[in-house]
């Protein structure tokens, strides 16, 4: 019954990773970007939906709803400025640029908001639970970002799959050139999946923020457990995220459960073993290796 | 120098082929200045500038080893902290087995590369961002492990034992020298090896991976020499990070702080040159120094410089300056220049005395 507890767990915090995850892996299969700023993203968005939100008399609980549109339109931005200047020079400007991106965000806050700890505020749910069993928690708000995480996947699905927008965003993910070719302002394009990877990443960071403490710093281990989940799950698959984030969840669990301190590390192996066995992740092809 | 000759004119020199666009004599006379003036430093200026260049010949030593890695191979690494933590924390090691802290440096990059060497064989299996993160999680995972052993301290620390029992002053002139003749020996080794066929190797995979392949260069184990190298180099700097902290935390031994300033001085100052991500460390203390009672500020300037100059000047500030200018200090690659040109080399007025040798025709 410890260890059904032990996976229950791993099952939840996955929930969560898959939603961190799910814009890492959009920006990098469609604009072949891999943007380090993403954790630090989420931090910035925990702390807008703090700090911000409230002065618009918005409460916290609420906050992603306008938080999020925020980041869509900022992830545009980004996109249409920045990301996209380095991506005309060549895929290393981008790691640095991004990475450069991922140290100014964290020491700004560092000296805005000091390293103190912060939370999202959730009222009287964050004690709430439903425990079927006697030692079996499940905590509503990690169920909430669970049932979050599924339902974003899922819209991600249907919009790539079923919309016109989404067609024209995997047209330009295969072959951005050939989609110019056909009367496709890819930029544009660029710009829109960056905006849906960094609404995505918004919710990530305020779920975050609901759930445990926040500081500056946050971003960067929580951007390395991301990047766990899109190569467990396999680069390039929703669905593999979802199952990657689960894996990554439950094998972190599993190790926390043996010894607190091995938490990260069996994260950690589990991602080298997976890229020592199977390099394409789970779920992916193995084109996207190289 | 070698002079080719003109085909249908034998006798007559044509075109030179040099690798200096200057006499090498004042790169030779400026840097035996420099090492000297930079060897007696500790006894002529202050102390508290003694203890900022020993930070600058660290943060050479590392940057010069990720230029190597990422300027000239290609590989860019977001994880070296790993080696700098695993170099500090094998000198606490075999201090702790009794051997003499300043003994350990080359024990601390010899270290370093046999971890290294099984490591290149999961990363290499990655490309570009995917590699960049995965060594990321390779320095994680080797925090972690660190961390969890108490003999090395555990996460509260451990103070480096062994010490020479000397005058503190003596024995801060004598962590002065090990920093900067481990950043002396790893700049001059990086610049003889650019210069050596695995220079030739990069530059051909650099490019054009494509056609250096299959014109038989071994690329992979020309890139896993590289990382190797660098390992060694990073774990080195480590090393002397722990004889000049003394005490020795994981947290502060493993952390991405380091990974974030070698990338950016290797950005400002240049990637793919060696003077670059020196000039860079040069641009860095000078604003830690001036921003000093700021806090961070020095590290969100710093980082929008180097956003900056990757995106508007891709080849960095010396790389920008050089192709002005034609000025390579320490030059690793050819020059093709007529005769006349040629002319305008001038020799300084000291090496004049020394009449030429004869130079042997290149057929």
């Amino acid at each position: 019954m410890i260890w059904l507890n032990v996976v229950i767990q791993g099952v939840l915090v996955g929930g969560f990773y898959a939603l961190f995850a799910c814009g890492l892996s959009l920006m990098f299969g469609v604009m072949r970007v891999i943007n380090l700023a993403h954790g630090d993203m989420a931090v910035v968005a925990a702390y807008v939906a703090v700090f911000l939100t409230p002065h618009a008399h918005i409460p916290e609980v609420w906050a992603f709803l306008v938080v999020a549109p925020l980041f869509g339109l900022v992830g545009y931005v980004v996109q249409r400025t920045l990301i996209q200047k380095s991506i005309d020079r060549d895929p290393f400007t981008t790691l640095l640029v991004t990475f450069g991106l991922s140290v100014i965000i964290e020491n700004l806050l560092l000296e805005i908001y000091s390293s103190n700890g912060q939370i999202v505020n959730v009222g009287e749910l964050i004690t709430k639970s439903w425990h079927p069993q006697t030692i079996i928690y499940i905590s509503y708000v990690s169920l909430a970002v669970l049932a979050a995480a599924v339902v974003v996947l899922a819209l991600l699905q249907l919009f790539l799959s079923k919309s016109g927008t989404g067609r024209l965003i995997r047209a330009v993910a295969d072959d951005h050139e050939a989609a110019q070719l056909s009367g496709t302002n890819y930029q544009h394009i660029f710009g829109i999946a960056a905006a849906i990877a960094f609404a995505t990443v918004a919710l990530a960071g305020i779920s975050y923020g609901m759930m445990t403490e926040f500081a500056p710093t946050s971003g960067g281990v929580n951007l390395l457990f991301a990047f766990e989940t899109v190569v467990i799950g396999g680069i390039g698959s929703l669905w593999g995220t979802l199952v990657g984030g689960i894996a990554l969840g439950v094998a972190q669990q599993f190790g926390a459960h043996i010894n607190p301190e091995y938490q990260v590390l069996a994260g950690n192996i589990l991602f080298l073993v997976v890229l020592a066995v199977r390099p394409q992740g789970l779920f992916g092809k193995k084109t996207a290796l190289s | 120098m070698s002079v080719l000759t003109n085909a249908s004119n034998p006798g007559e020199g044509l075109l030179r082929v040099r690798r200096s666009t200057h006499s090498p004599v004042y790169t030779l006379v400026g840097s035996l200045v420099l090492v000297v003036l930079l060897t007696v430093a500790p006894w002529i200026v202050p102390a508290e500038w003694s203890a900022v260049l020993q930070n600058f010949f660290i943060l050479v030593t590392m940057a010069t080893m990720w230029n190597l890695l990422a300027g000239y191979a290609g590989m860019i690494s977001i994880g070296q902290q790993a080696f700098v933590g695993l170099g500090a924390y094998a000198t606490l090691f075999f201090a702790l087995k009794g051997v003499n802290p300043f003994y350990t440096i080359p024990l601390a990059a010899i270290t370093c590369l046999v971890i290294a060497y099984p490591v290149t064989f999961l990363l290499f299996r990655l490309r570009g961002g995917y590699f960049a993160v995965a060594t990321w999680v390779v320095a994680s995972t080797a925090g972690i492990i660190i961390v969890n052993q108490a003999y090395l301290g555990g996460g509260t620390g451990k103070l480096l034992p062994g010490m020479p029992n000397l005058a503190p002053r003596s024995l801060q002139h004598l962590i002065y020298l090990a920093t900067w003749a481990v950043a002396l020996a790893v700049v001059t080794a990086t610049y003889f090896l650019l210069r050596s066929r695995l220079g030739l190797v990069l530059a051909s995979i650099r490019d054009n991976e494509v056609s250096a392949r299959s014109s038989g260069t071994k690329v992979t184990s020309a890139r896993r020499l590289v990382f190797l190298i660098a390992a060694a180099g990073t774990g080195a700097a480590g090393a002397v990070l722990a004889l000049s902290q003394t005490y020795l935390q994981t947290g502060n031994e493993f952390n991405l702080q380091w990974a974030a300033e070698m990338l950016f001085v290797s950005m400002i100052g240049g990637l793919g040159t060696i003077e670059g991500p020196i000039l860079g460390c040069i641009i860095f203390f000078a604003l830690q120094q001036s921003l000093a009672q700021q806090g961070a500020w020095y590290l969100i300037i710093f980082g929008t410089i180097a956003v900056a100059v990757a995106i508007w000047q891709p080849r960095g500030l010396w790389g920008a300056f050089r192709d002005r200018f034609h000025v390579e200090l320490l030059p690793v690659g050819h020059w093709v220049g007529d005769r006349k040109s040629e002319m305008k080399v001038r020799r300084p007025w000291f090496a004049r005395l020394v009449p030429r040798g004869r130079k042997k025709p290149l057929t």
